[in-house]
């Protein structure tokens, strides 16, 4: 079986994906994600020239509800979700990074 | 207290006599699940308010016209609760209330339905056997040492148990008709847009739909009555009229041409699923159906597709959970986008990673027209395939399955080789069409299902014909050893 990705790429596609692979587990899942791309390969050997790609079988296309203004009016409850908030508002860790100022 | 020998009629016909109220019914169904839930470990979640609930239907009176009312339910974790937790069995929804109820949840409780509780699932519906839950393992019912099968496990054995007559699952590759095989219930997995989506936790949003399990065929078509439905928070749900689904059920098979794909009875496929196949084939054929061997020559094709297609729809849904607005948050995050690496990466487990990252992968500059629109064009021949026989069929069989119930931790660690699986049920996704699994035998003391494939929106000839073939096997009047002794 060809490698189609090596650990560090492995690393780089999780991390597009906001994740991190644990170093105990990056091999694991190294060859696996080769292993089902191996798979999804199998796909080349159907002739697909001039085929029409199917994103959705709906035939509800742009369904659009009248412009109206809808205030919710559920903020309280919205909050009481989030794991941390602050006078009406989501708390989250600083954005900026002041290490780089440095 | 099971349900055992009841269905949905004789116990409405019971709640509208007042030979049991629906809060008796609702405490008793209760006791036996709370009785069960040691060895099966079928629930998520309790409804506390339950038997308050049933008192309020009781107060108001059963509605003589309408088989739920008063009637105890369960619904699968992935469908979203106000007055319940709703986790999607992931450690990312870990305490997460919703402050809307899923429109299927709505439709339920306005028909006077009971909501007991929550089912298990895999991890945000990814998974065949419902051991991916990031909390505990659901069994099958028939054998505690093998899976009900998934995602909807949790779903299916708590009806497969005789604990309640019906649930919800939802089926994005085979998630309802794959645990209806292994637990030996009905289950149906709607034509896509047939049912709302509103409110159901998105995994492949192009393929995703709820569907009810239950025990026969016509407690089923009175589950979709309720359930099915245009609603306007959901843009892909269609305004196709909804017919009542228990009309025809007596109409028969007589006259009815079924297809029979050589590819559903090729290799891989146990022996005794063929066997039991080609019996129900036989058995059609004698209730005055005509049965054809067709082909479906782009089917083969269908995991590698799916795959492609609904693992990009998952990178893409599950971009949401980041641990800012609810759910679970990593408490070692330094700076925000350590917070959306630290909460996903300890979050979400290695099923879930995998489906992302392949997505991910699919989804790239690099890959998008190797991968996603190849499998996307695939997904047009898939559908093309379905359309040809559908020219000359009214439906097609085949197995649900490729094997009874298999051992639990039994499963490999090559994910490639769970998937297969959901050979036959995923090419029915793809194309969006209805499909049903309902019992046609056993293997080493096990279920088999049987797989109806309809065309579009007709999901009232799959039970016209699934009830014809009850009427005439007893395979559904088995009962699993852990409920039925």
């Amino acid at each position: 079986m060809s490698e189609k990705v090596d650990q560090a790429r492995t690393q780089h596609i999780a991390g597009l994906a906001k994740l991190k692979i644990a170093d105990q587990e990056l091999a694991q899942f190294t060859d696996q994600l080769n292993e089902m791309l191996a798979m999804l390969d199998k796909l080349e050997a159907v002739d697909t020239e001039g085929v029409t790609p199917t994103y959705s079988v709906t035939d509800q296309l742009n369904v659009l509800r009248p412009d109206v203004a809808n205030n919710w009016g559920e903020r309280d409850a919205l909050l009481r979700n989030a794991p941390e908030s602050v006078d009406g508002l989501i708390r989250v860790p600083t954005i900026i990074d002041e290490s780089e100022d440095k | 207290m099971n349900y055992f020998d009841r269905d949905l009629e004789s116990v409405h016909q019971q709640l509208v006599n007042g030979d049991v109220t629906s809060a008796e019914l609702t405490k008793q169904t209760l006791a036996n699940i709370a009785a069960q839930e040691p060895d099966l470990q079928a629930y998520l979640a309790m409804n506390e308010a339950a038997v308050e609930q049933a008192e309020a239907v009781d107060a108001a009176g059963i509605d003589p016209d309408n088989v739920l009312s008063g009637m105890p339910v369960a619904i699968k974790d992935n469908l979203v609760t106000t007055n319940m937790p709703t986790t999607a069995a992931s450690k990312m929804l870990e305490n997460f209330h919703s402050l809307f109820n899923a429109t299927v949840v709505e439709k339920l409780q306005a028909a006077g339905a009971i909501i007991v509780g929550k089912t298990n699932l895999d991890e945000f519906a990814m998974g065949s056997s419902t051991e991916k839950s990031a909390y505990q393992t659901t069994k099958n019912p028939w054998d505690l040492t093998t899976v009900p099968g998934g995602s909807s496990g949790g779903s299916a054995a708590t009806v497969s148990a005789g604990q309640v007559l019906a649930s919800l699952g939802s089926d994005t590759g085979g998630s309802i008709r794959q645990p209806a095989s292994f637990t030996g219930v009905v289950g149906m997995k709607p034509t896509y847009g047939r049912v709302s989506r509103w409110g159901l936790i998105a995994f492949g949003s192009s393929f995703d739909q709820v569907g009810p399990f239950t025990r026969t065929v016509k407690d089923n078509a009175y589950l979709l009555n309720a359930i099915a439905g245009h609603d306007d928070h959901d843009a892909t749900s269609s305004d196709q009229e909804v017919p009542d689904f228990t009309a025809h059920l007596n109409d028969g098979v007589q006259g009815m041409r079924i297809a029979l794909p050589k590819e559903y009875l090729g290799d891989g496929i146990a022996p005794a699923v063929k066997d039991a196949i080609r019996a129900a084939a036989k058995q059609y054929e004698d209730l005055g159906a005509t049965v054809e061997t067709v082909s479906l020559p782009h089917a083969k094709y269908g995991v590698m597709a799916y795959y492609a297609l609904a693992s990009s729809e998952a990178s893409s849904n599950l971009e949401r959970f980041d641990g800012i607005r609810y759910g679970y948050r990593s408490p070692e995050a330094k700076n925000l986008e350590d917070l959306y690496v630290q909460t996903r990466s300890t979050g979400f487990g290695n099923e879930v990673k995998r489906r992302i990252m392949l997505g991910t992968f699919a989804l790239s500059a690099g890959s998008f027209d190797k991968y996603f629109k190849k499998a996307a064009q695939i997904r047009t021949l898939i559908i093309e395939d379905f359309q040809k026989v559908f020219q000359d069929h009214d439906l097609i069989m085949g197995p649900t399955a490729p094997t009874k119930a298999f051992q639990i931790g039994s499963e490999s660690t090559d994910p490639t080789e769970m998937y297969v699986n959901d050979v036959m049920t995923i090419p029915v996704n793809l194309a969006g069409l209805p499909g049903m699994s309902l019992p046609a035998g056993f293997s080493d003391g096990l279920p088999i299902g049987m797989q109806l494939i309809g065309k579009p929106f007709a999901e009232s000839t799959l039970y016209q014909a699934g009830h014809a073939f009850e009427q005439n096997t007893d395979f559904h009047q088995h009962t699993p050893q852990l409920g039925g002794k």
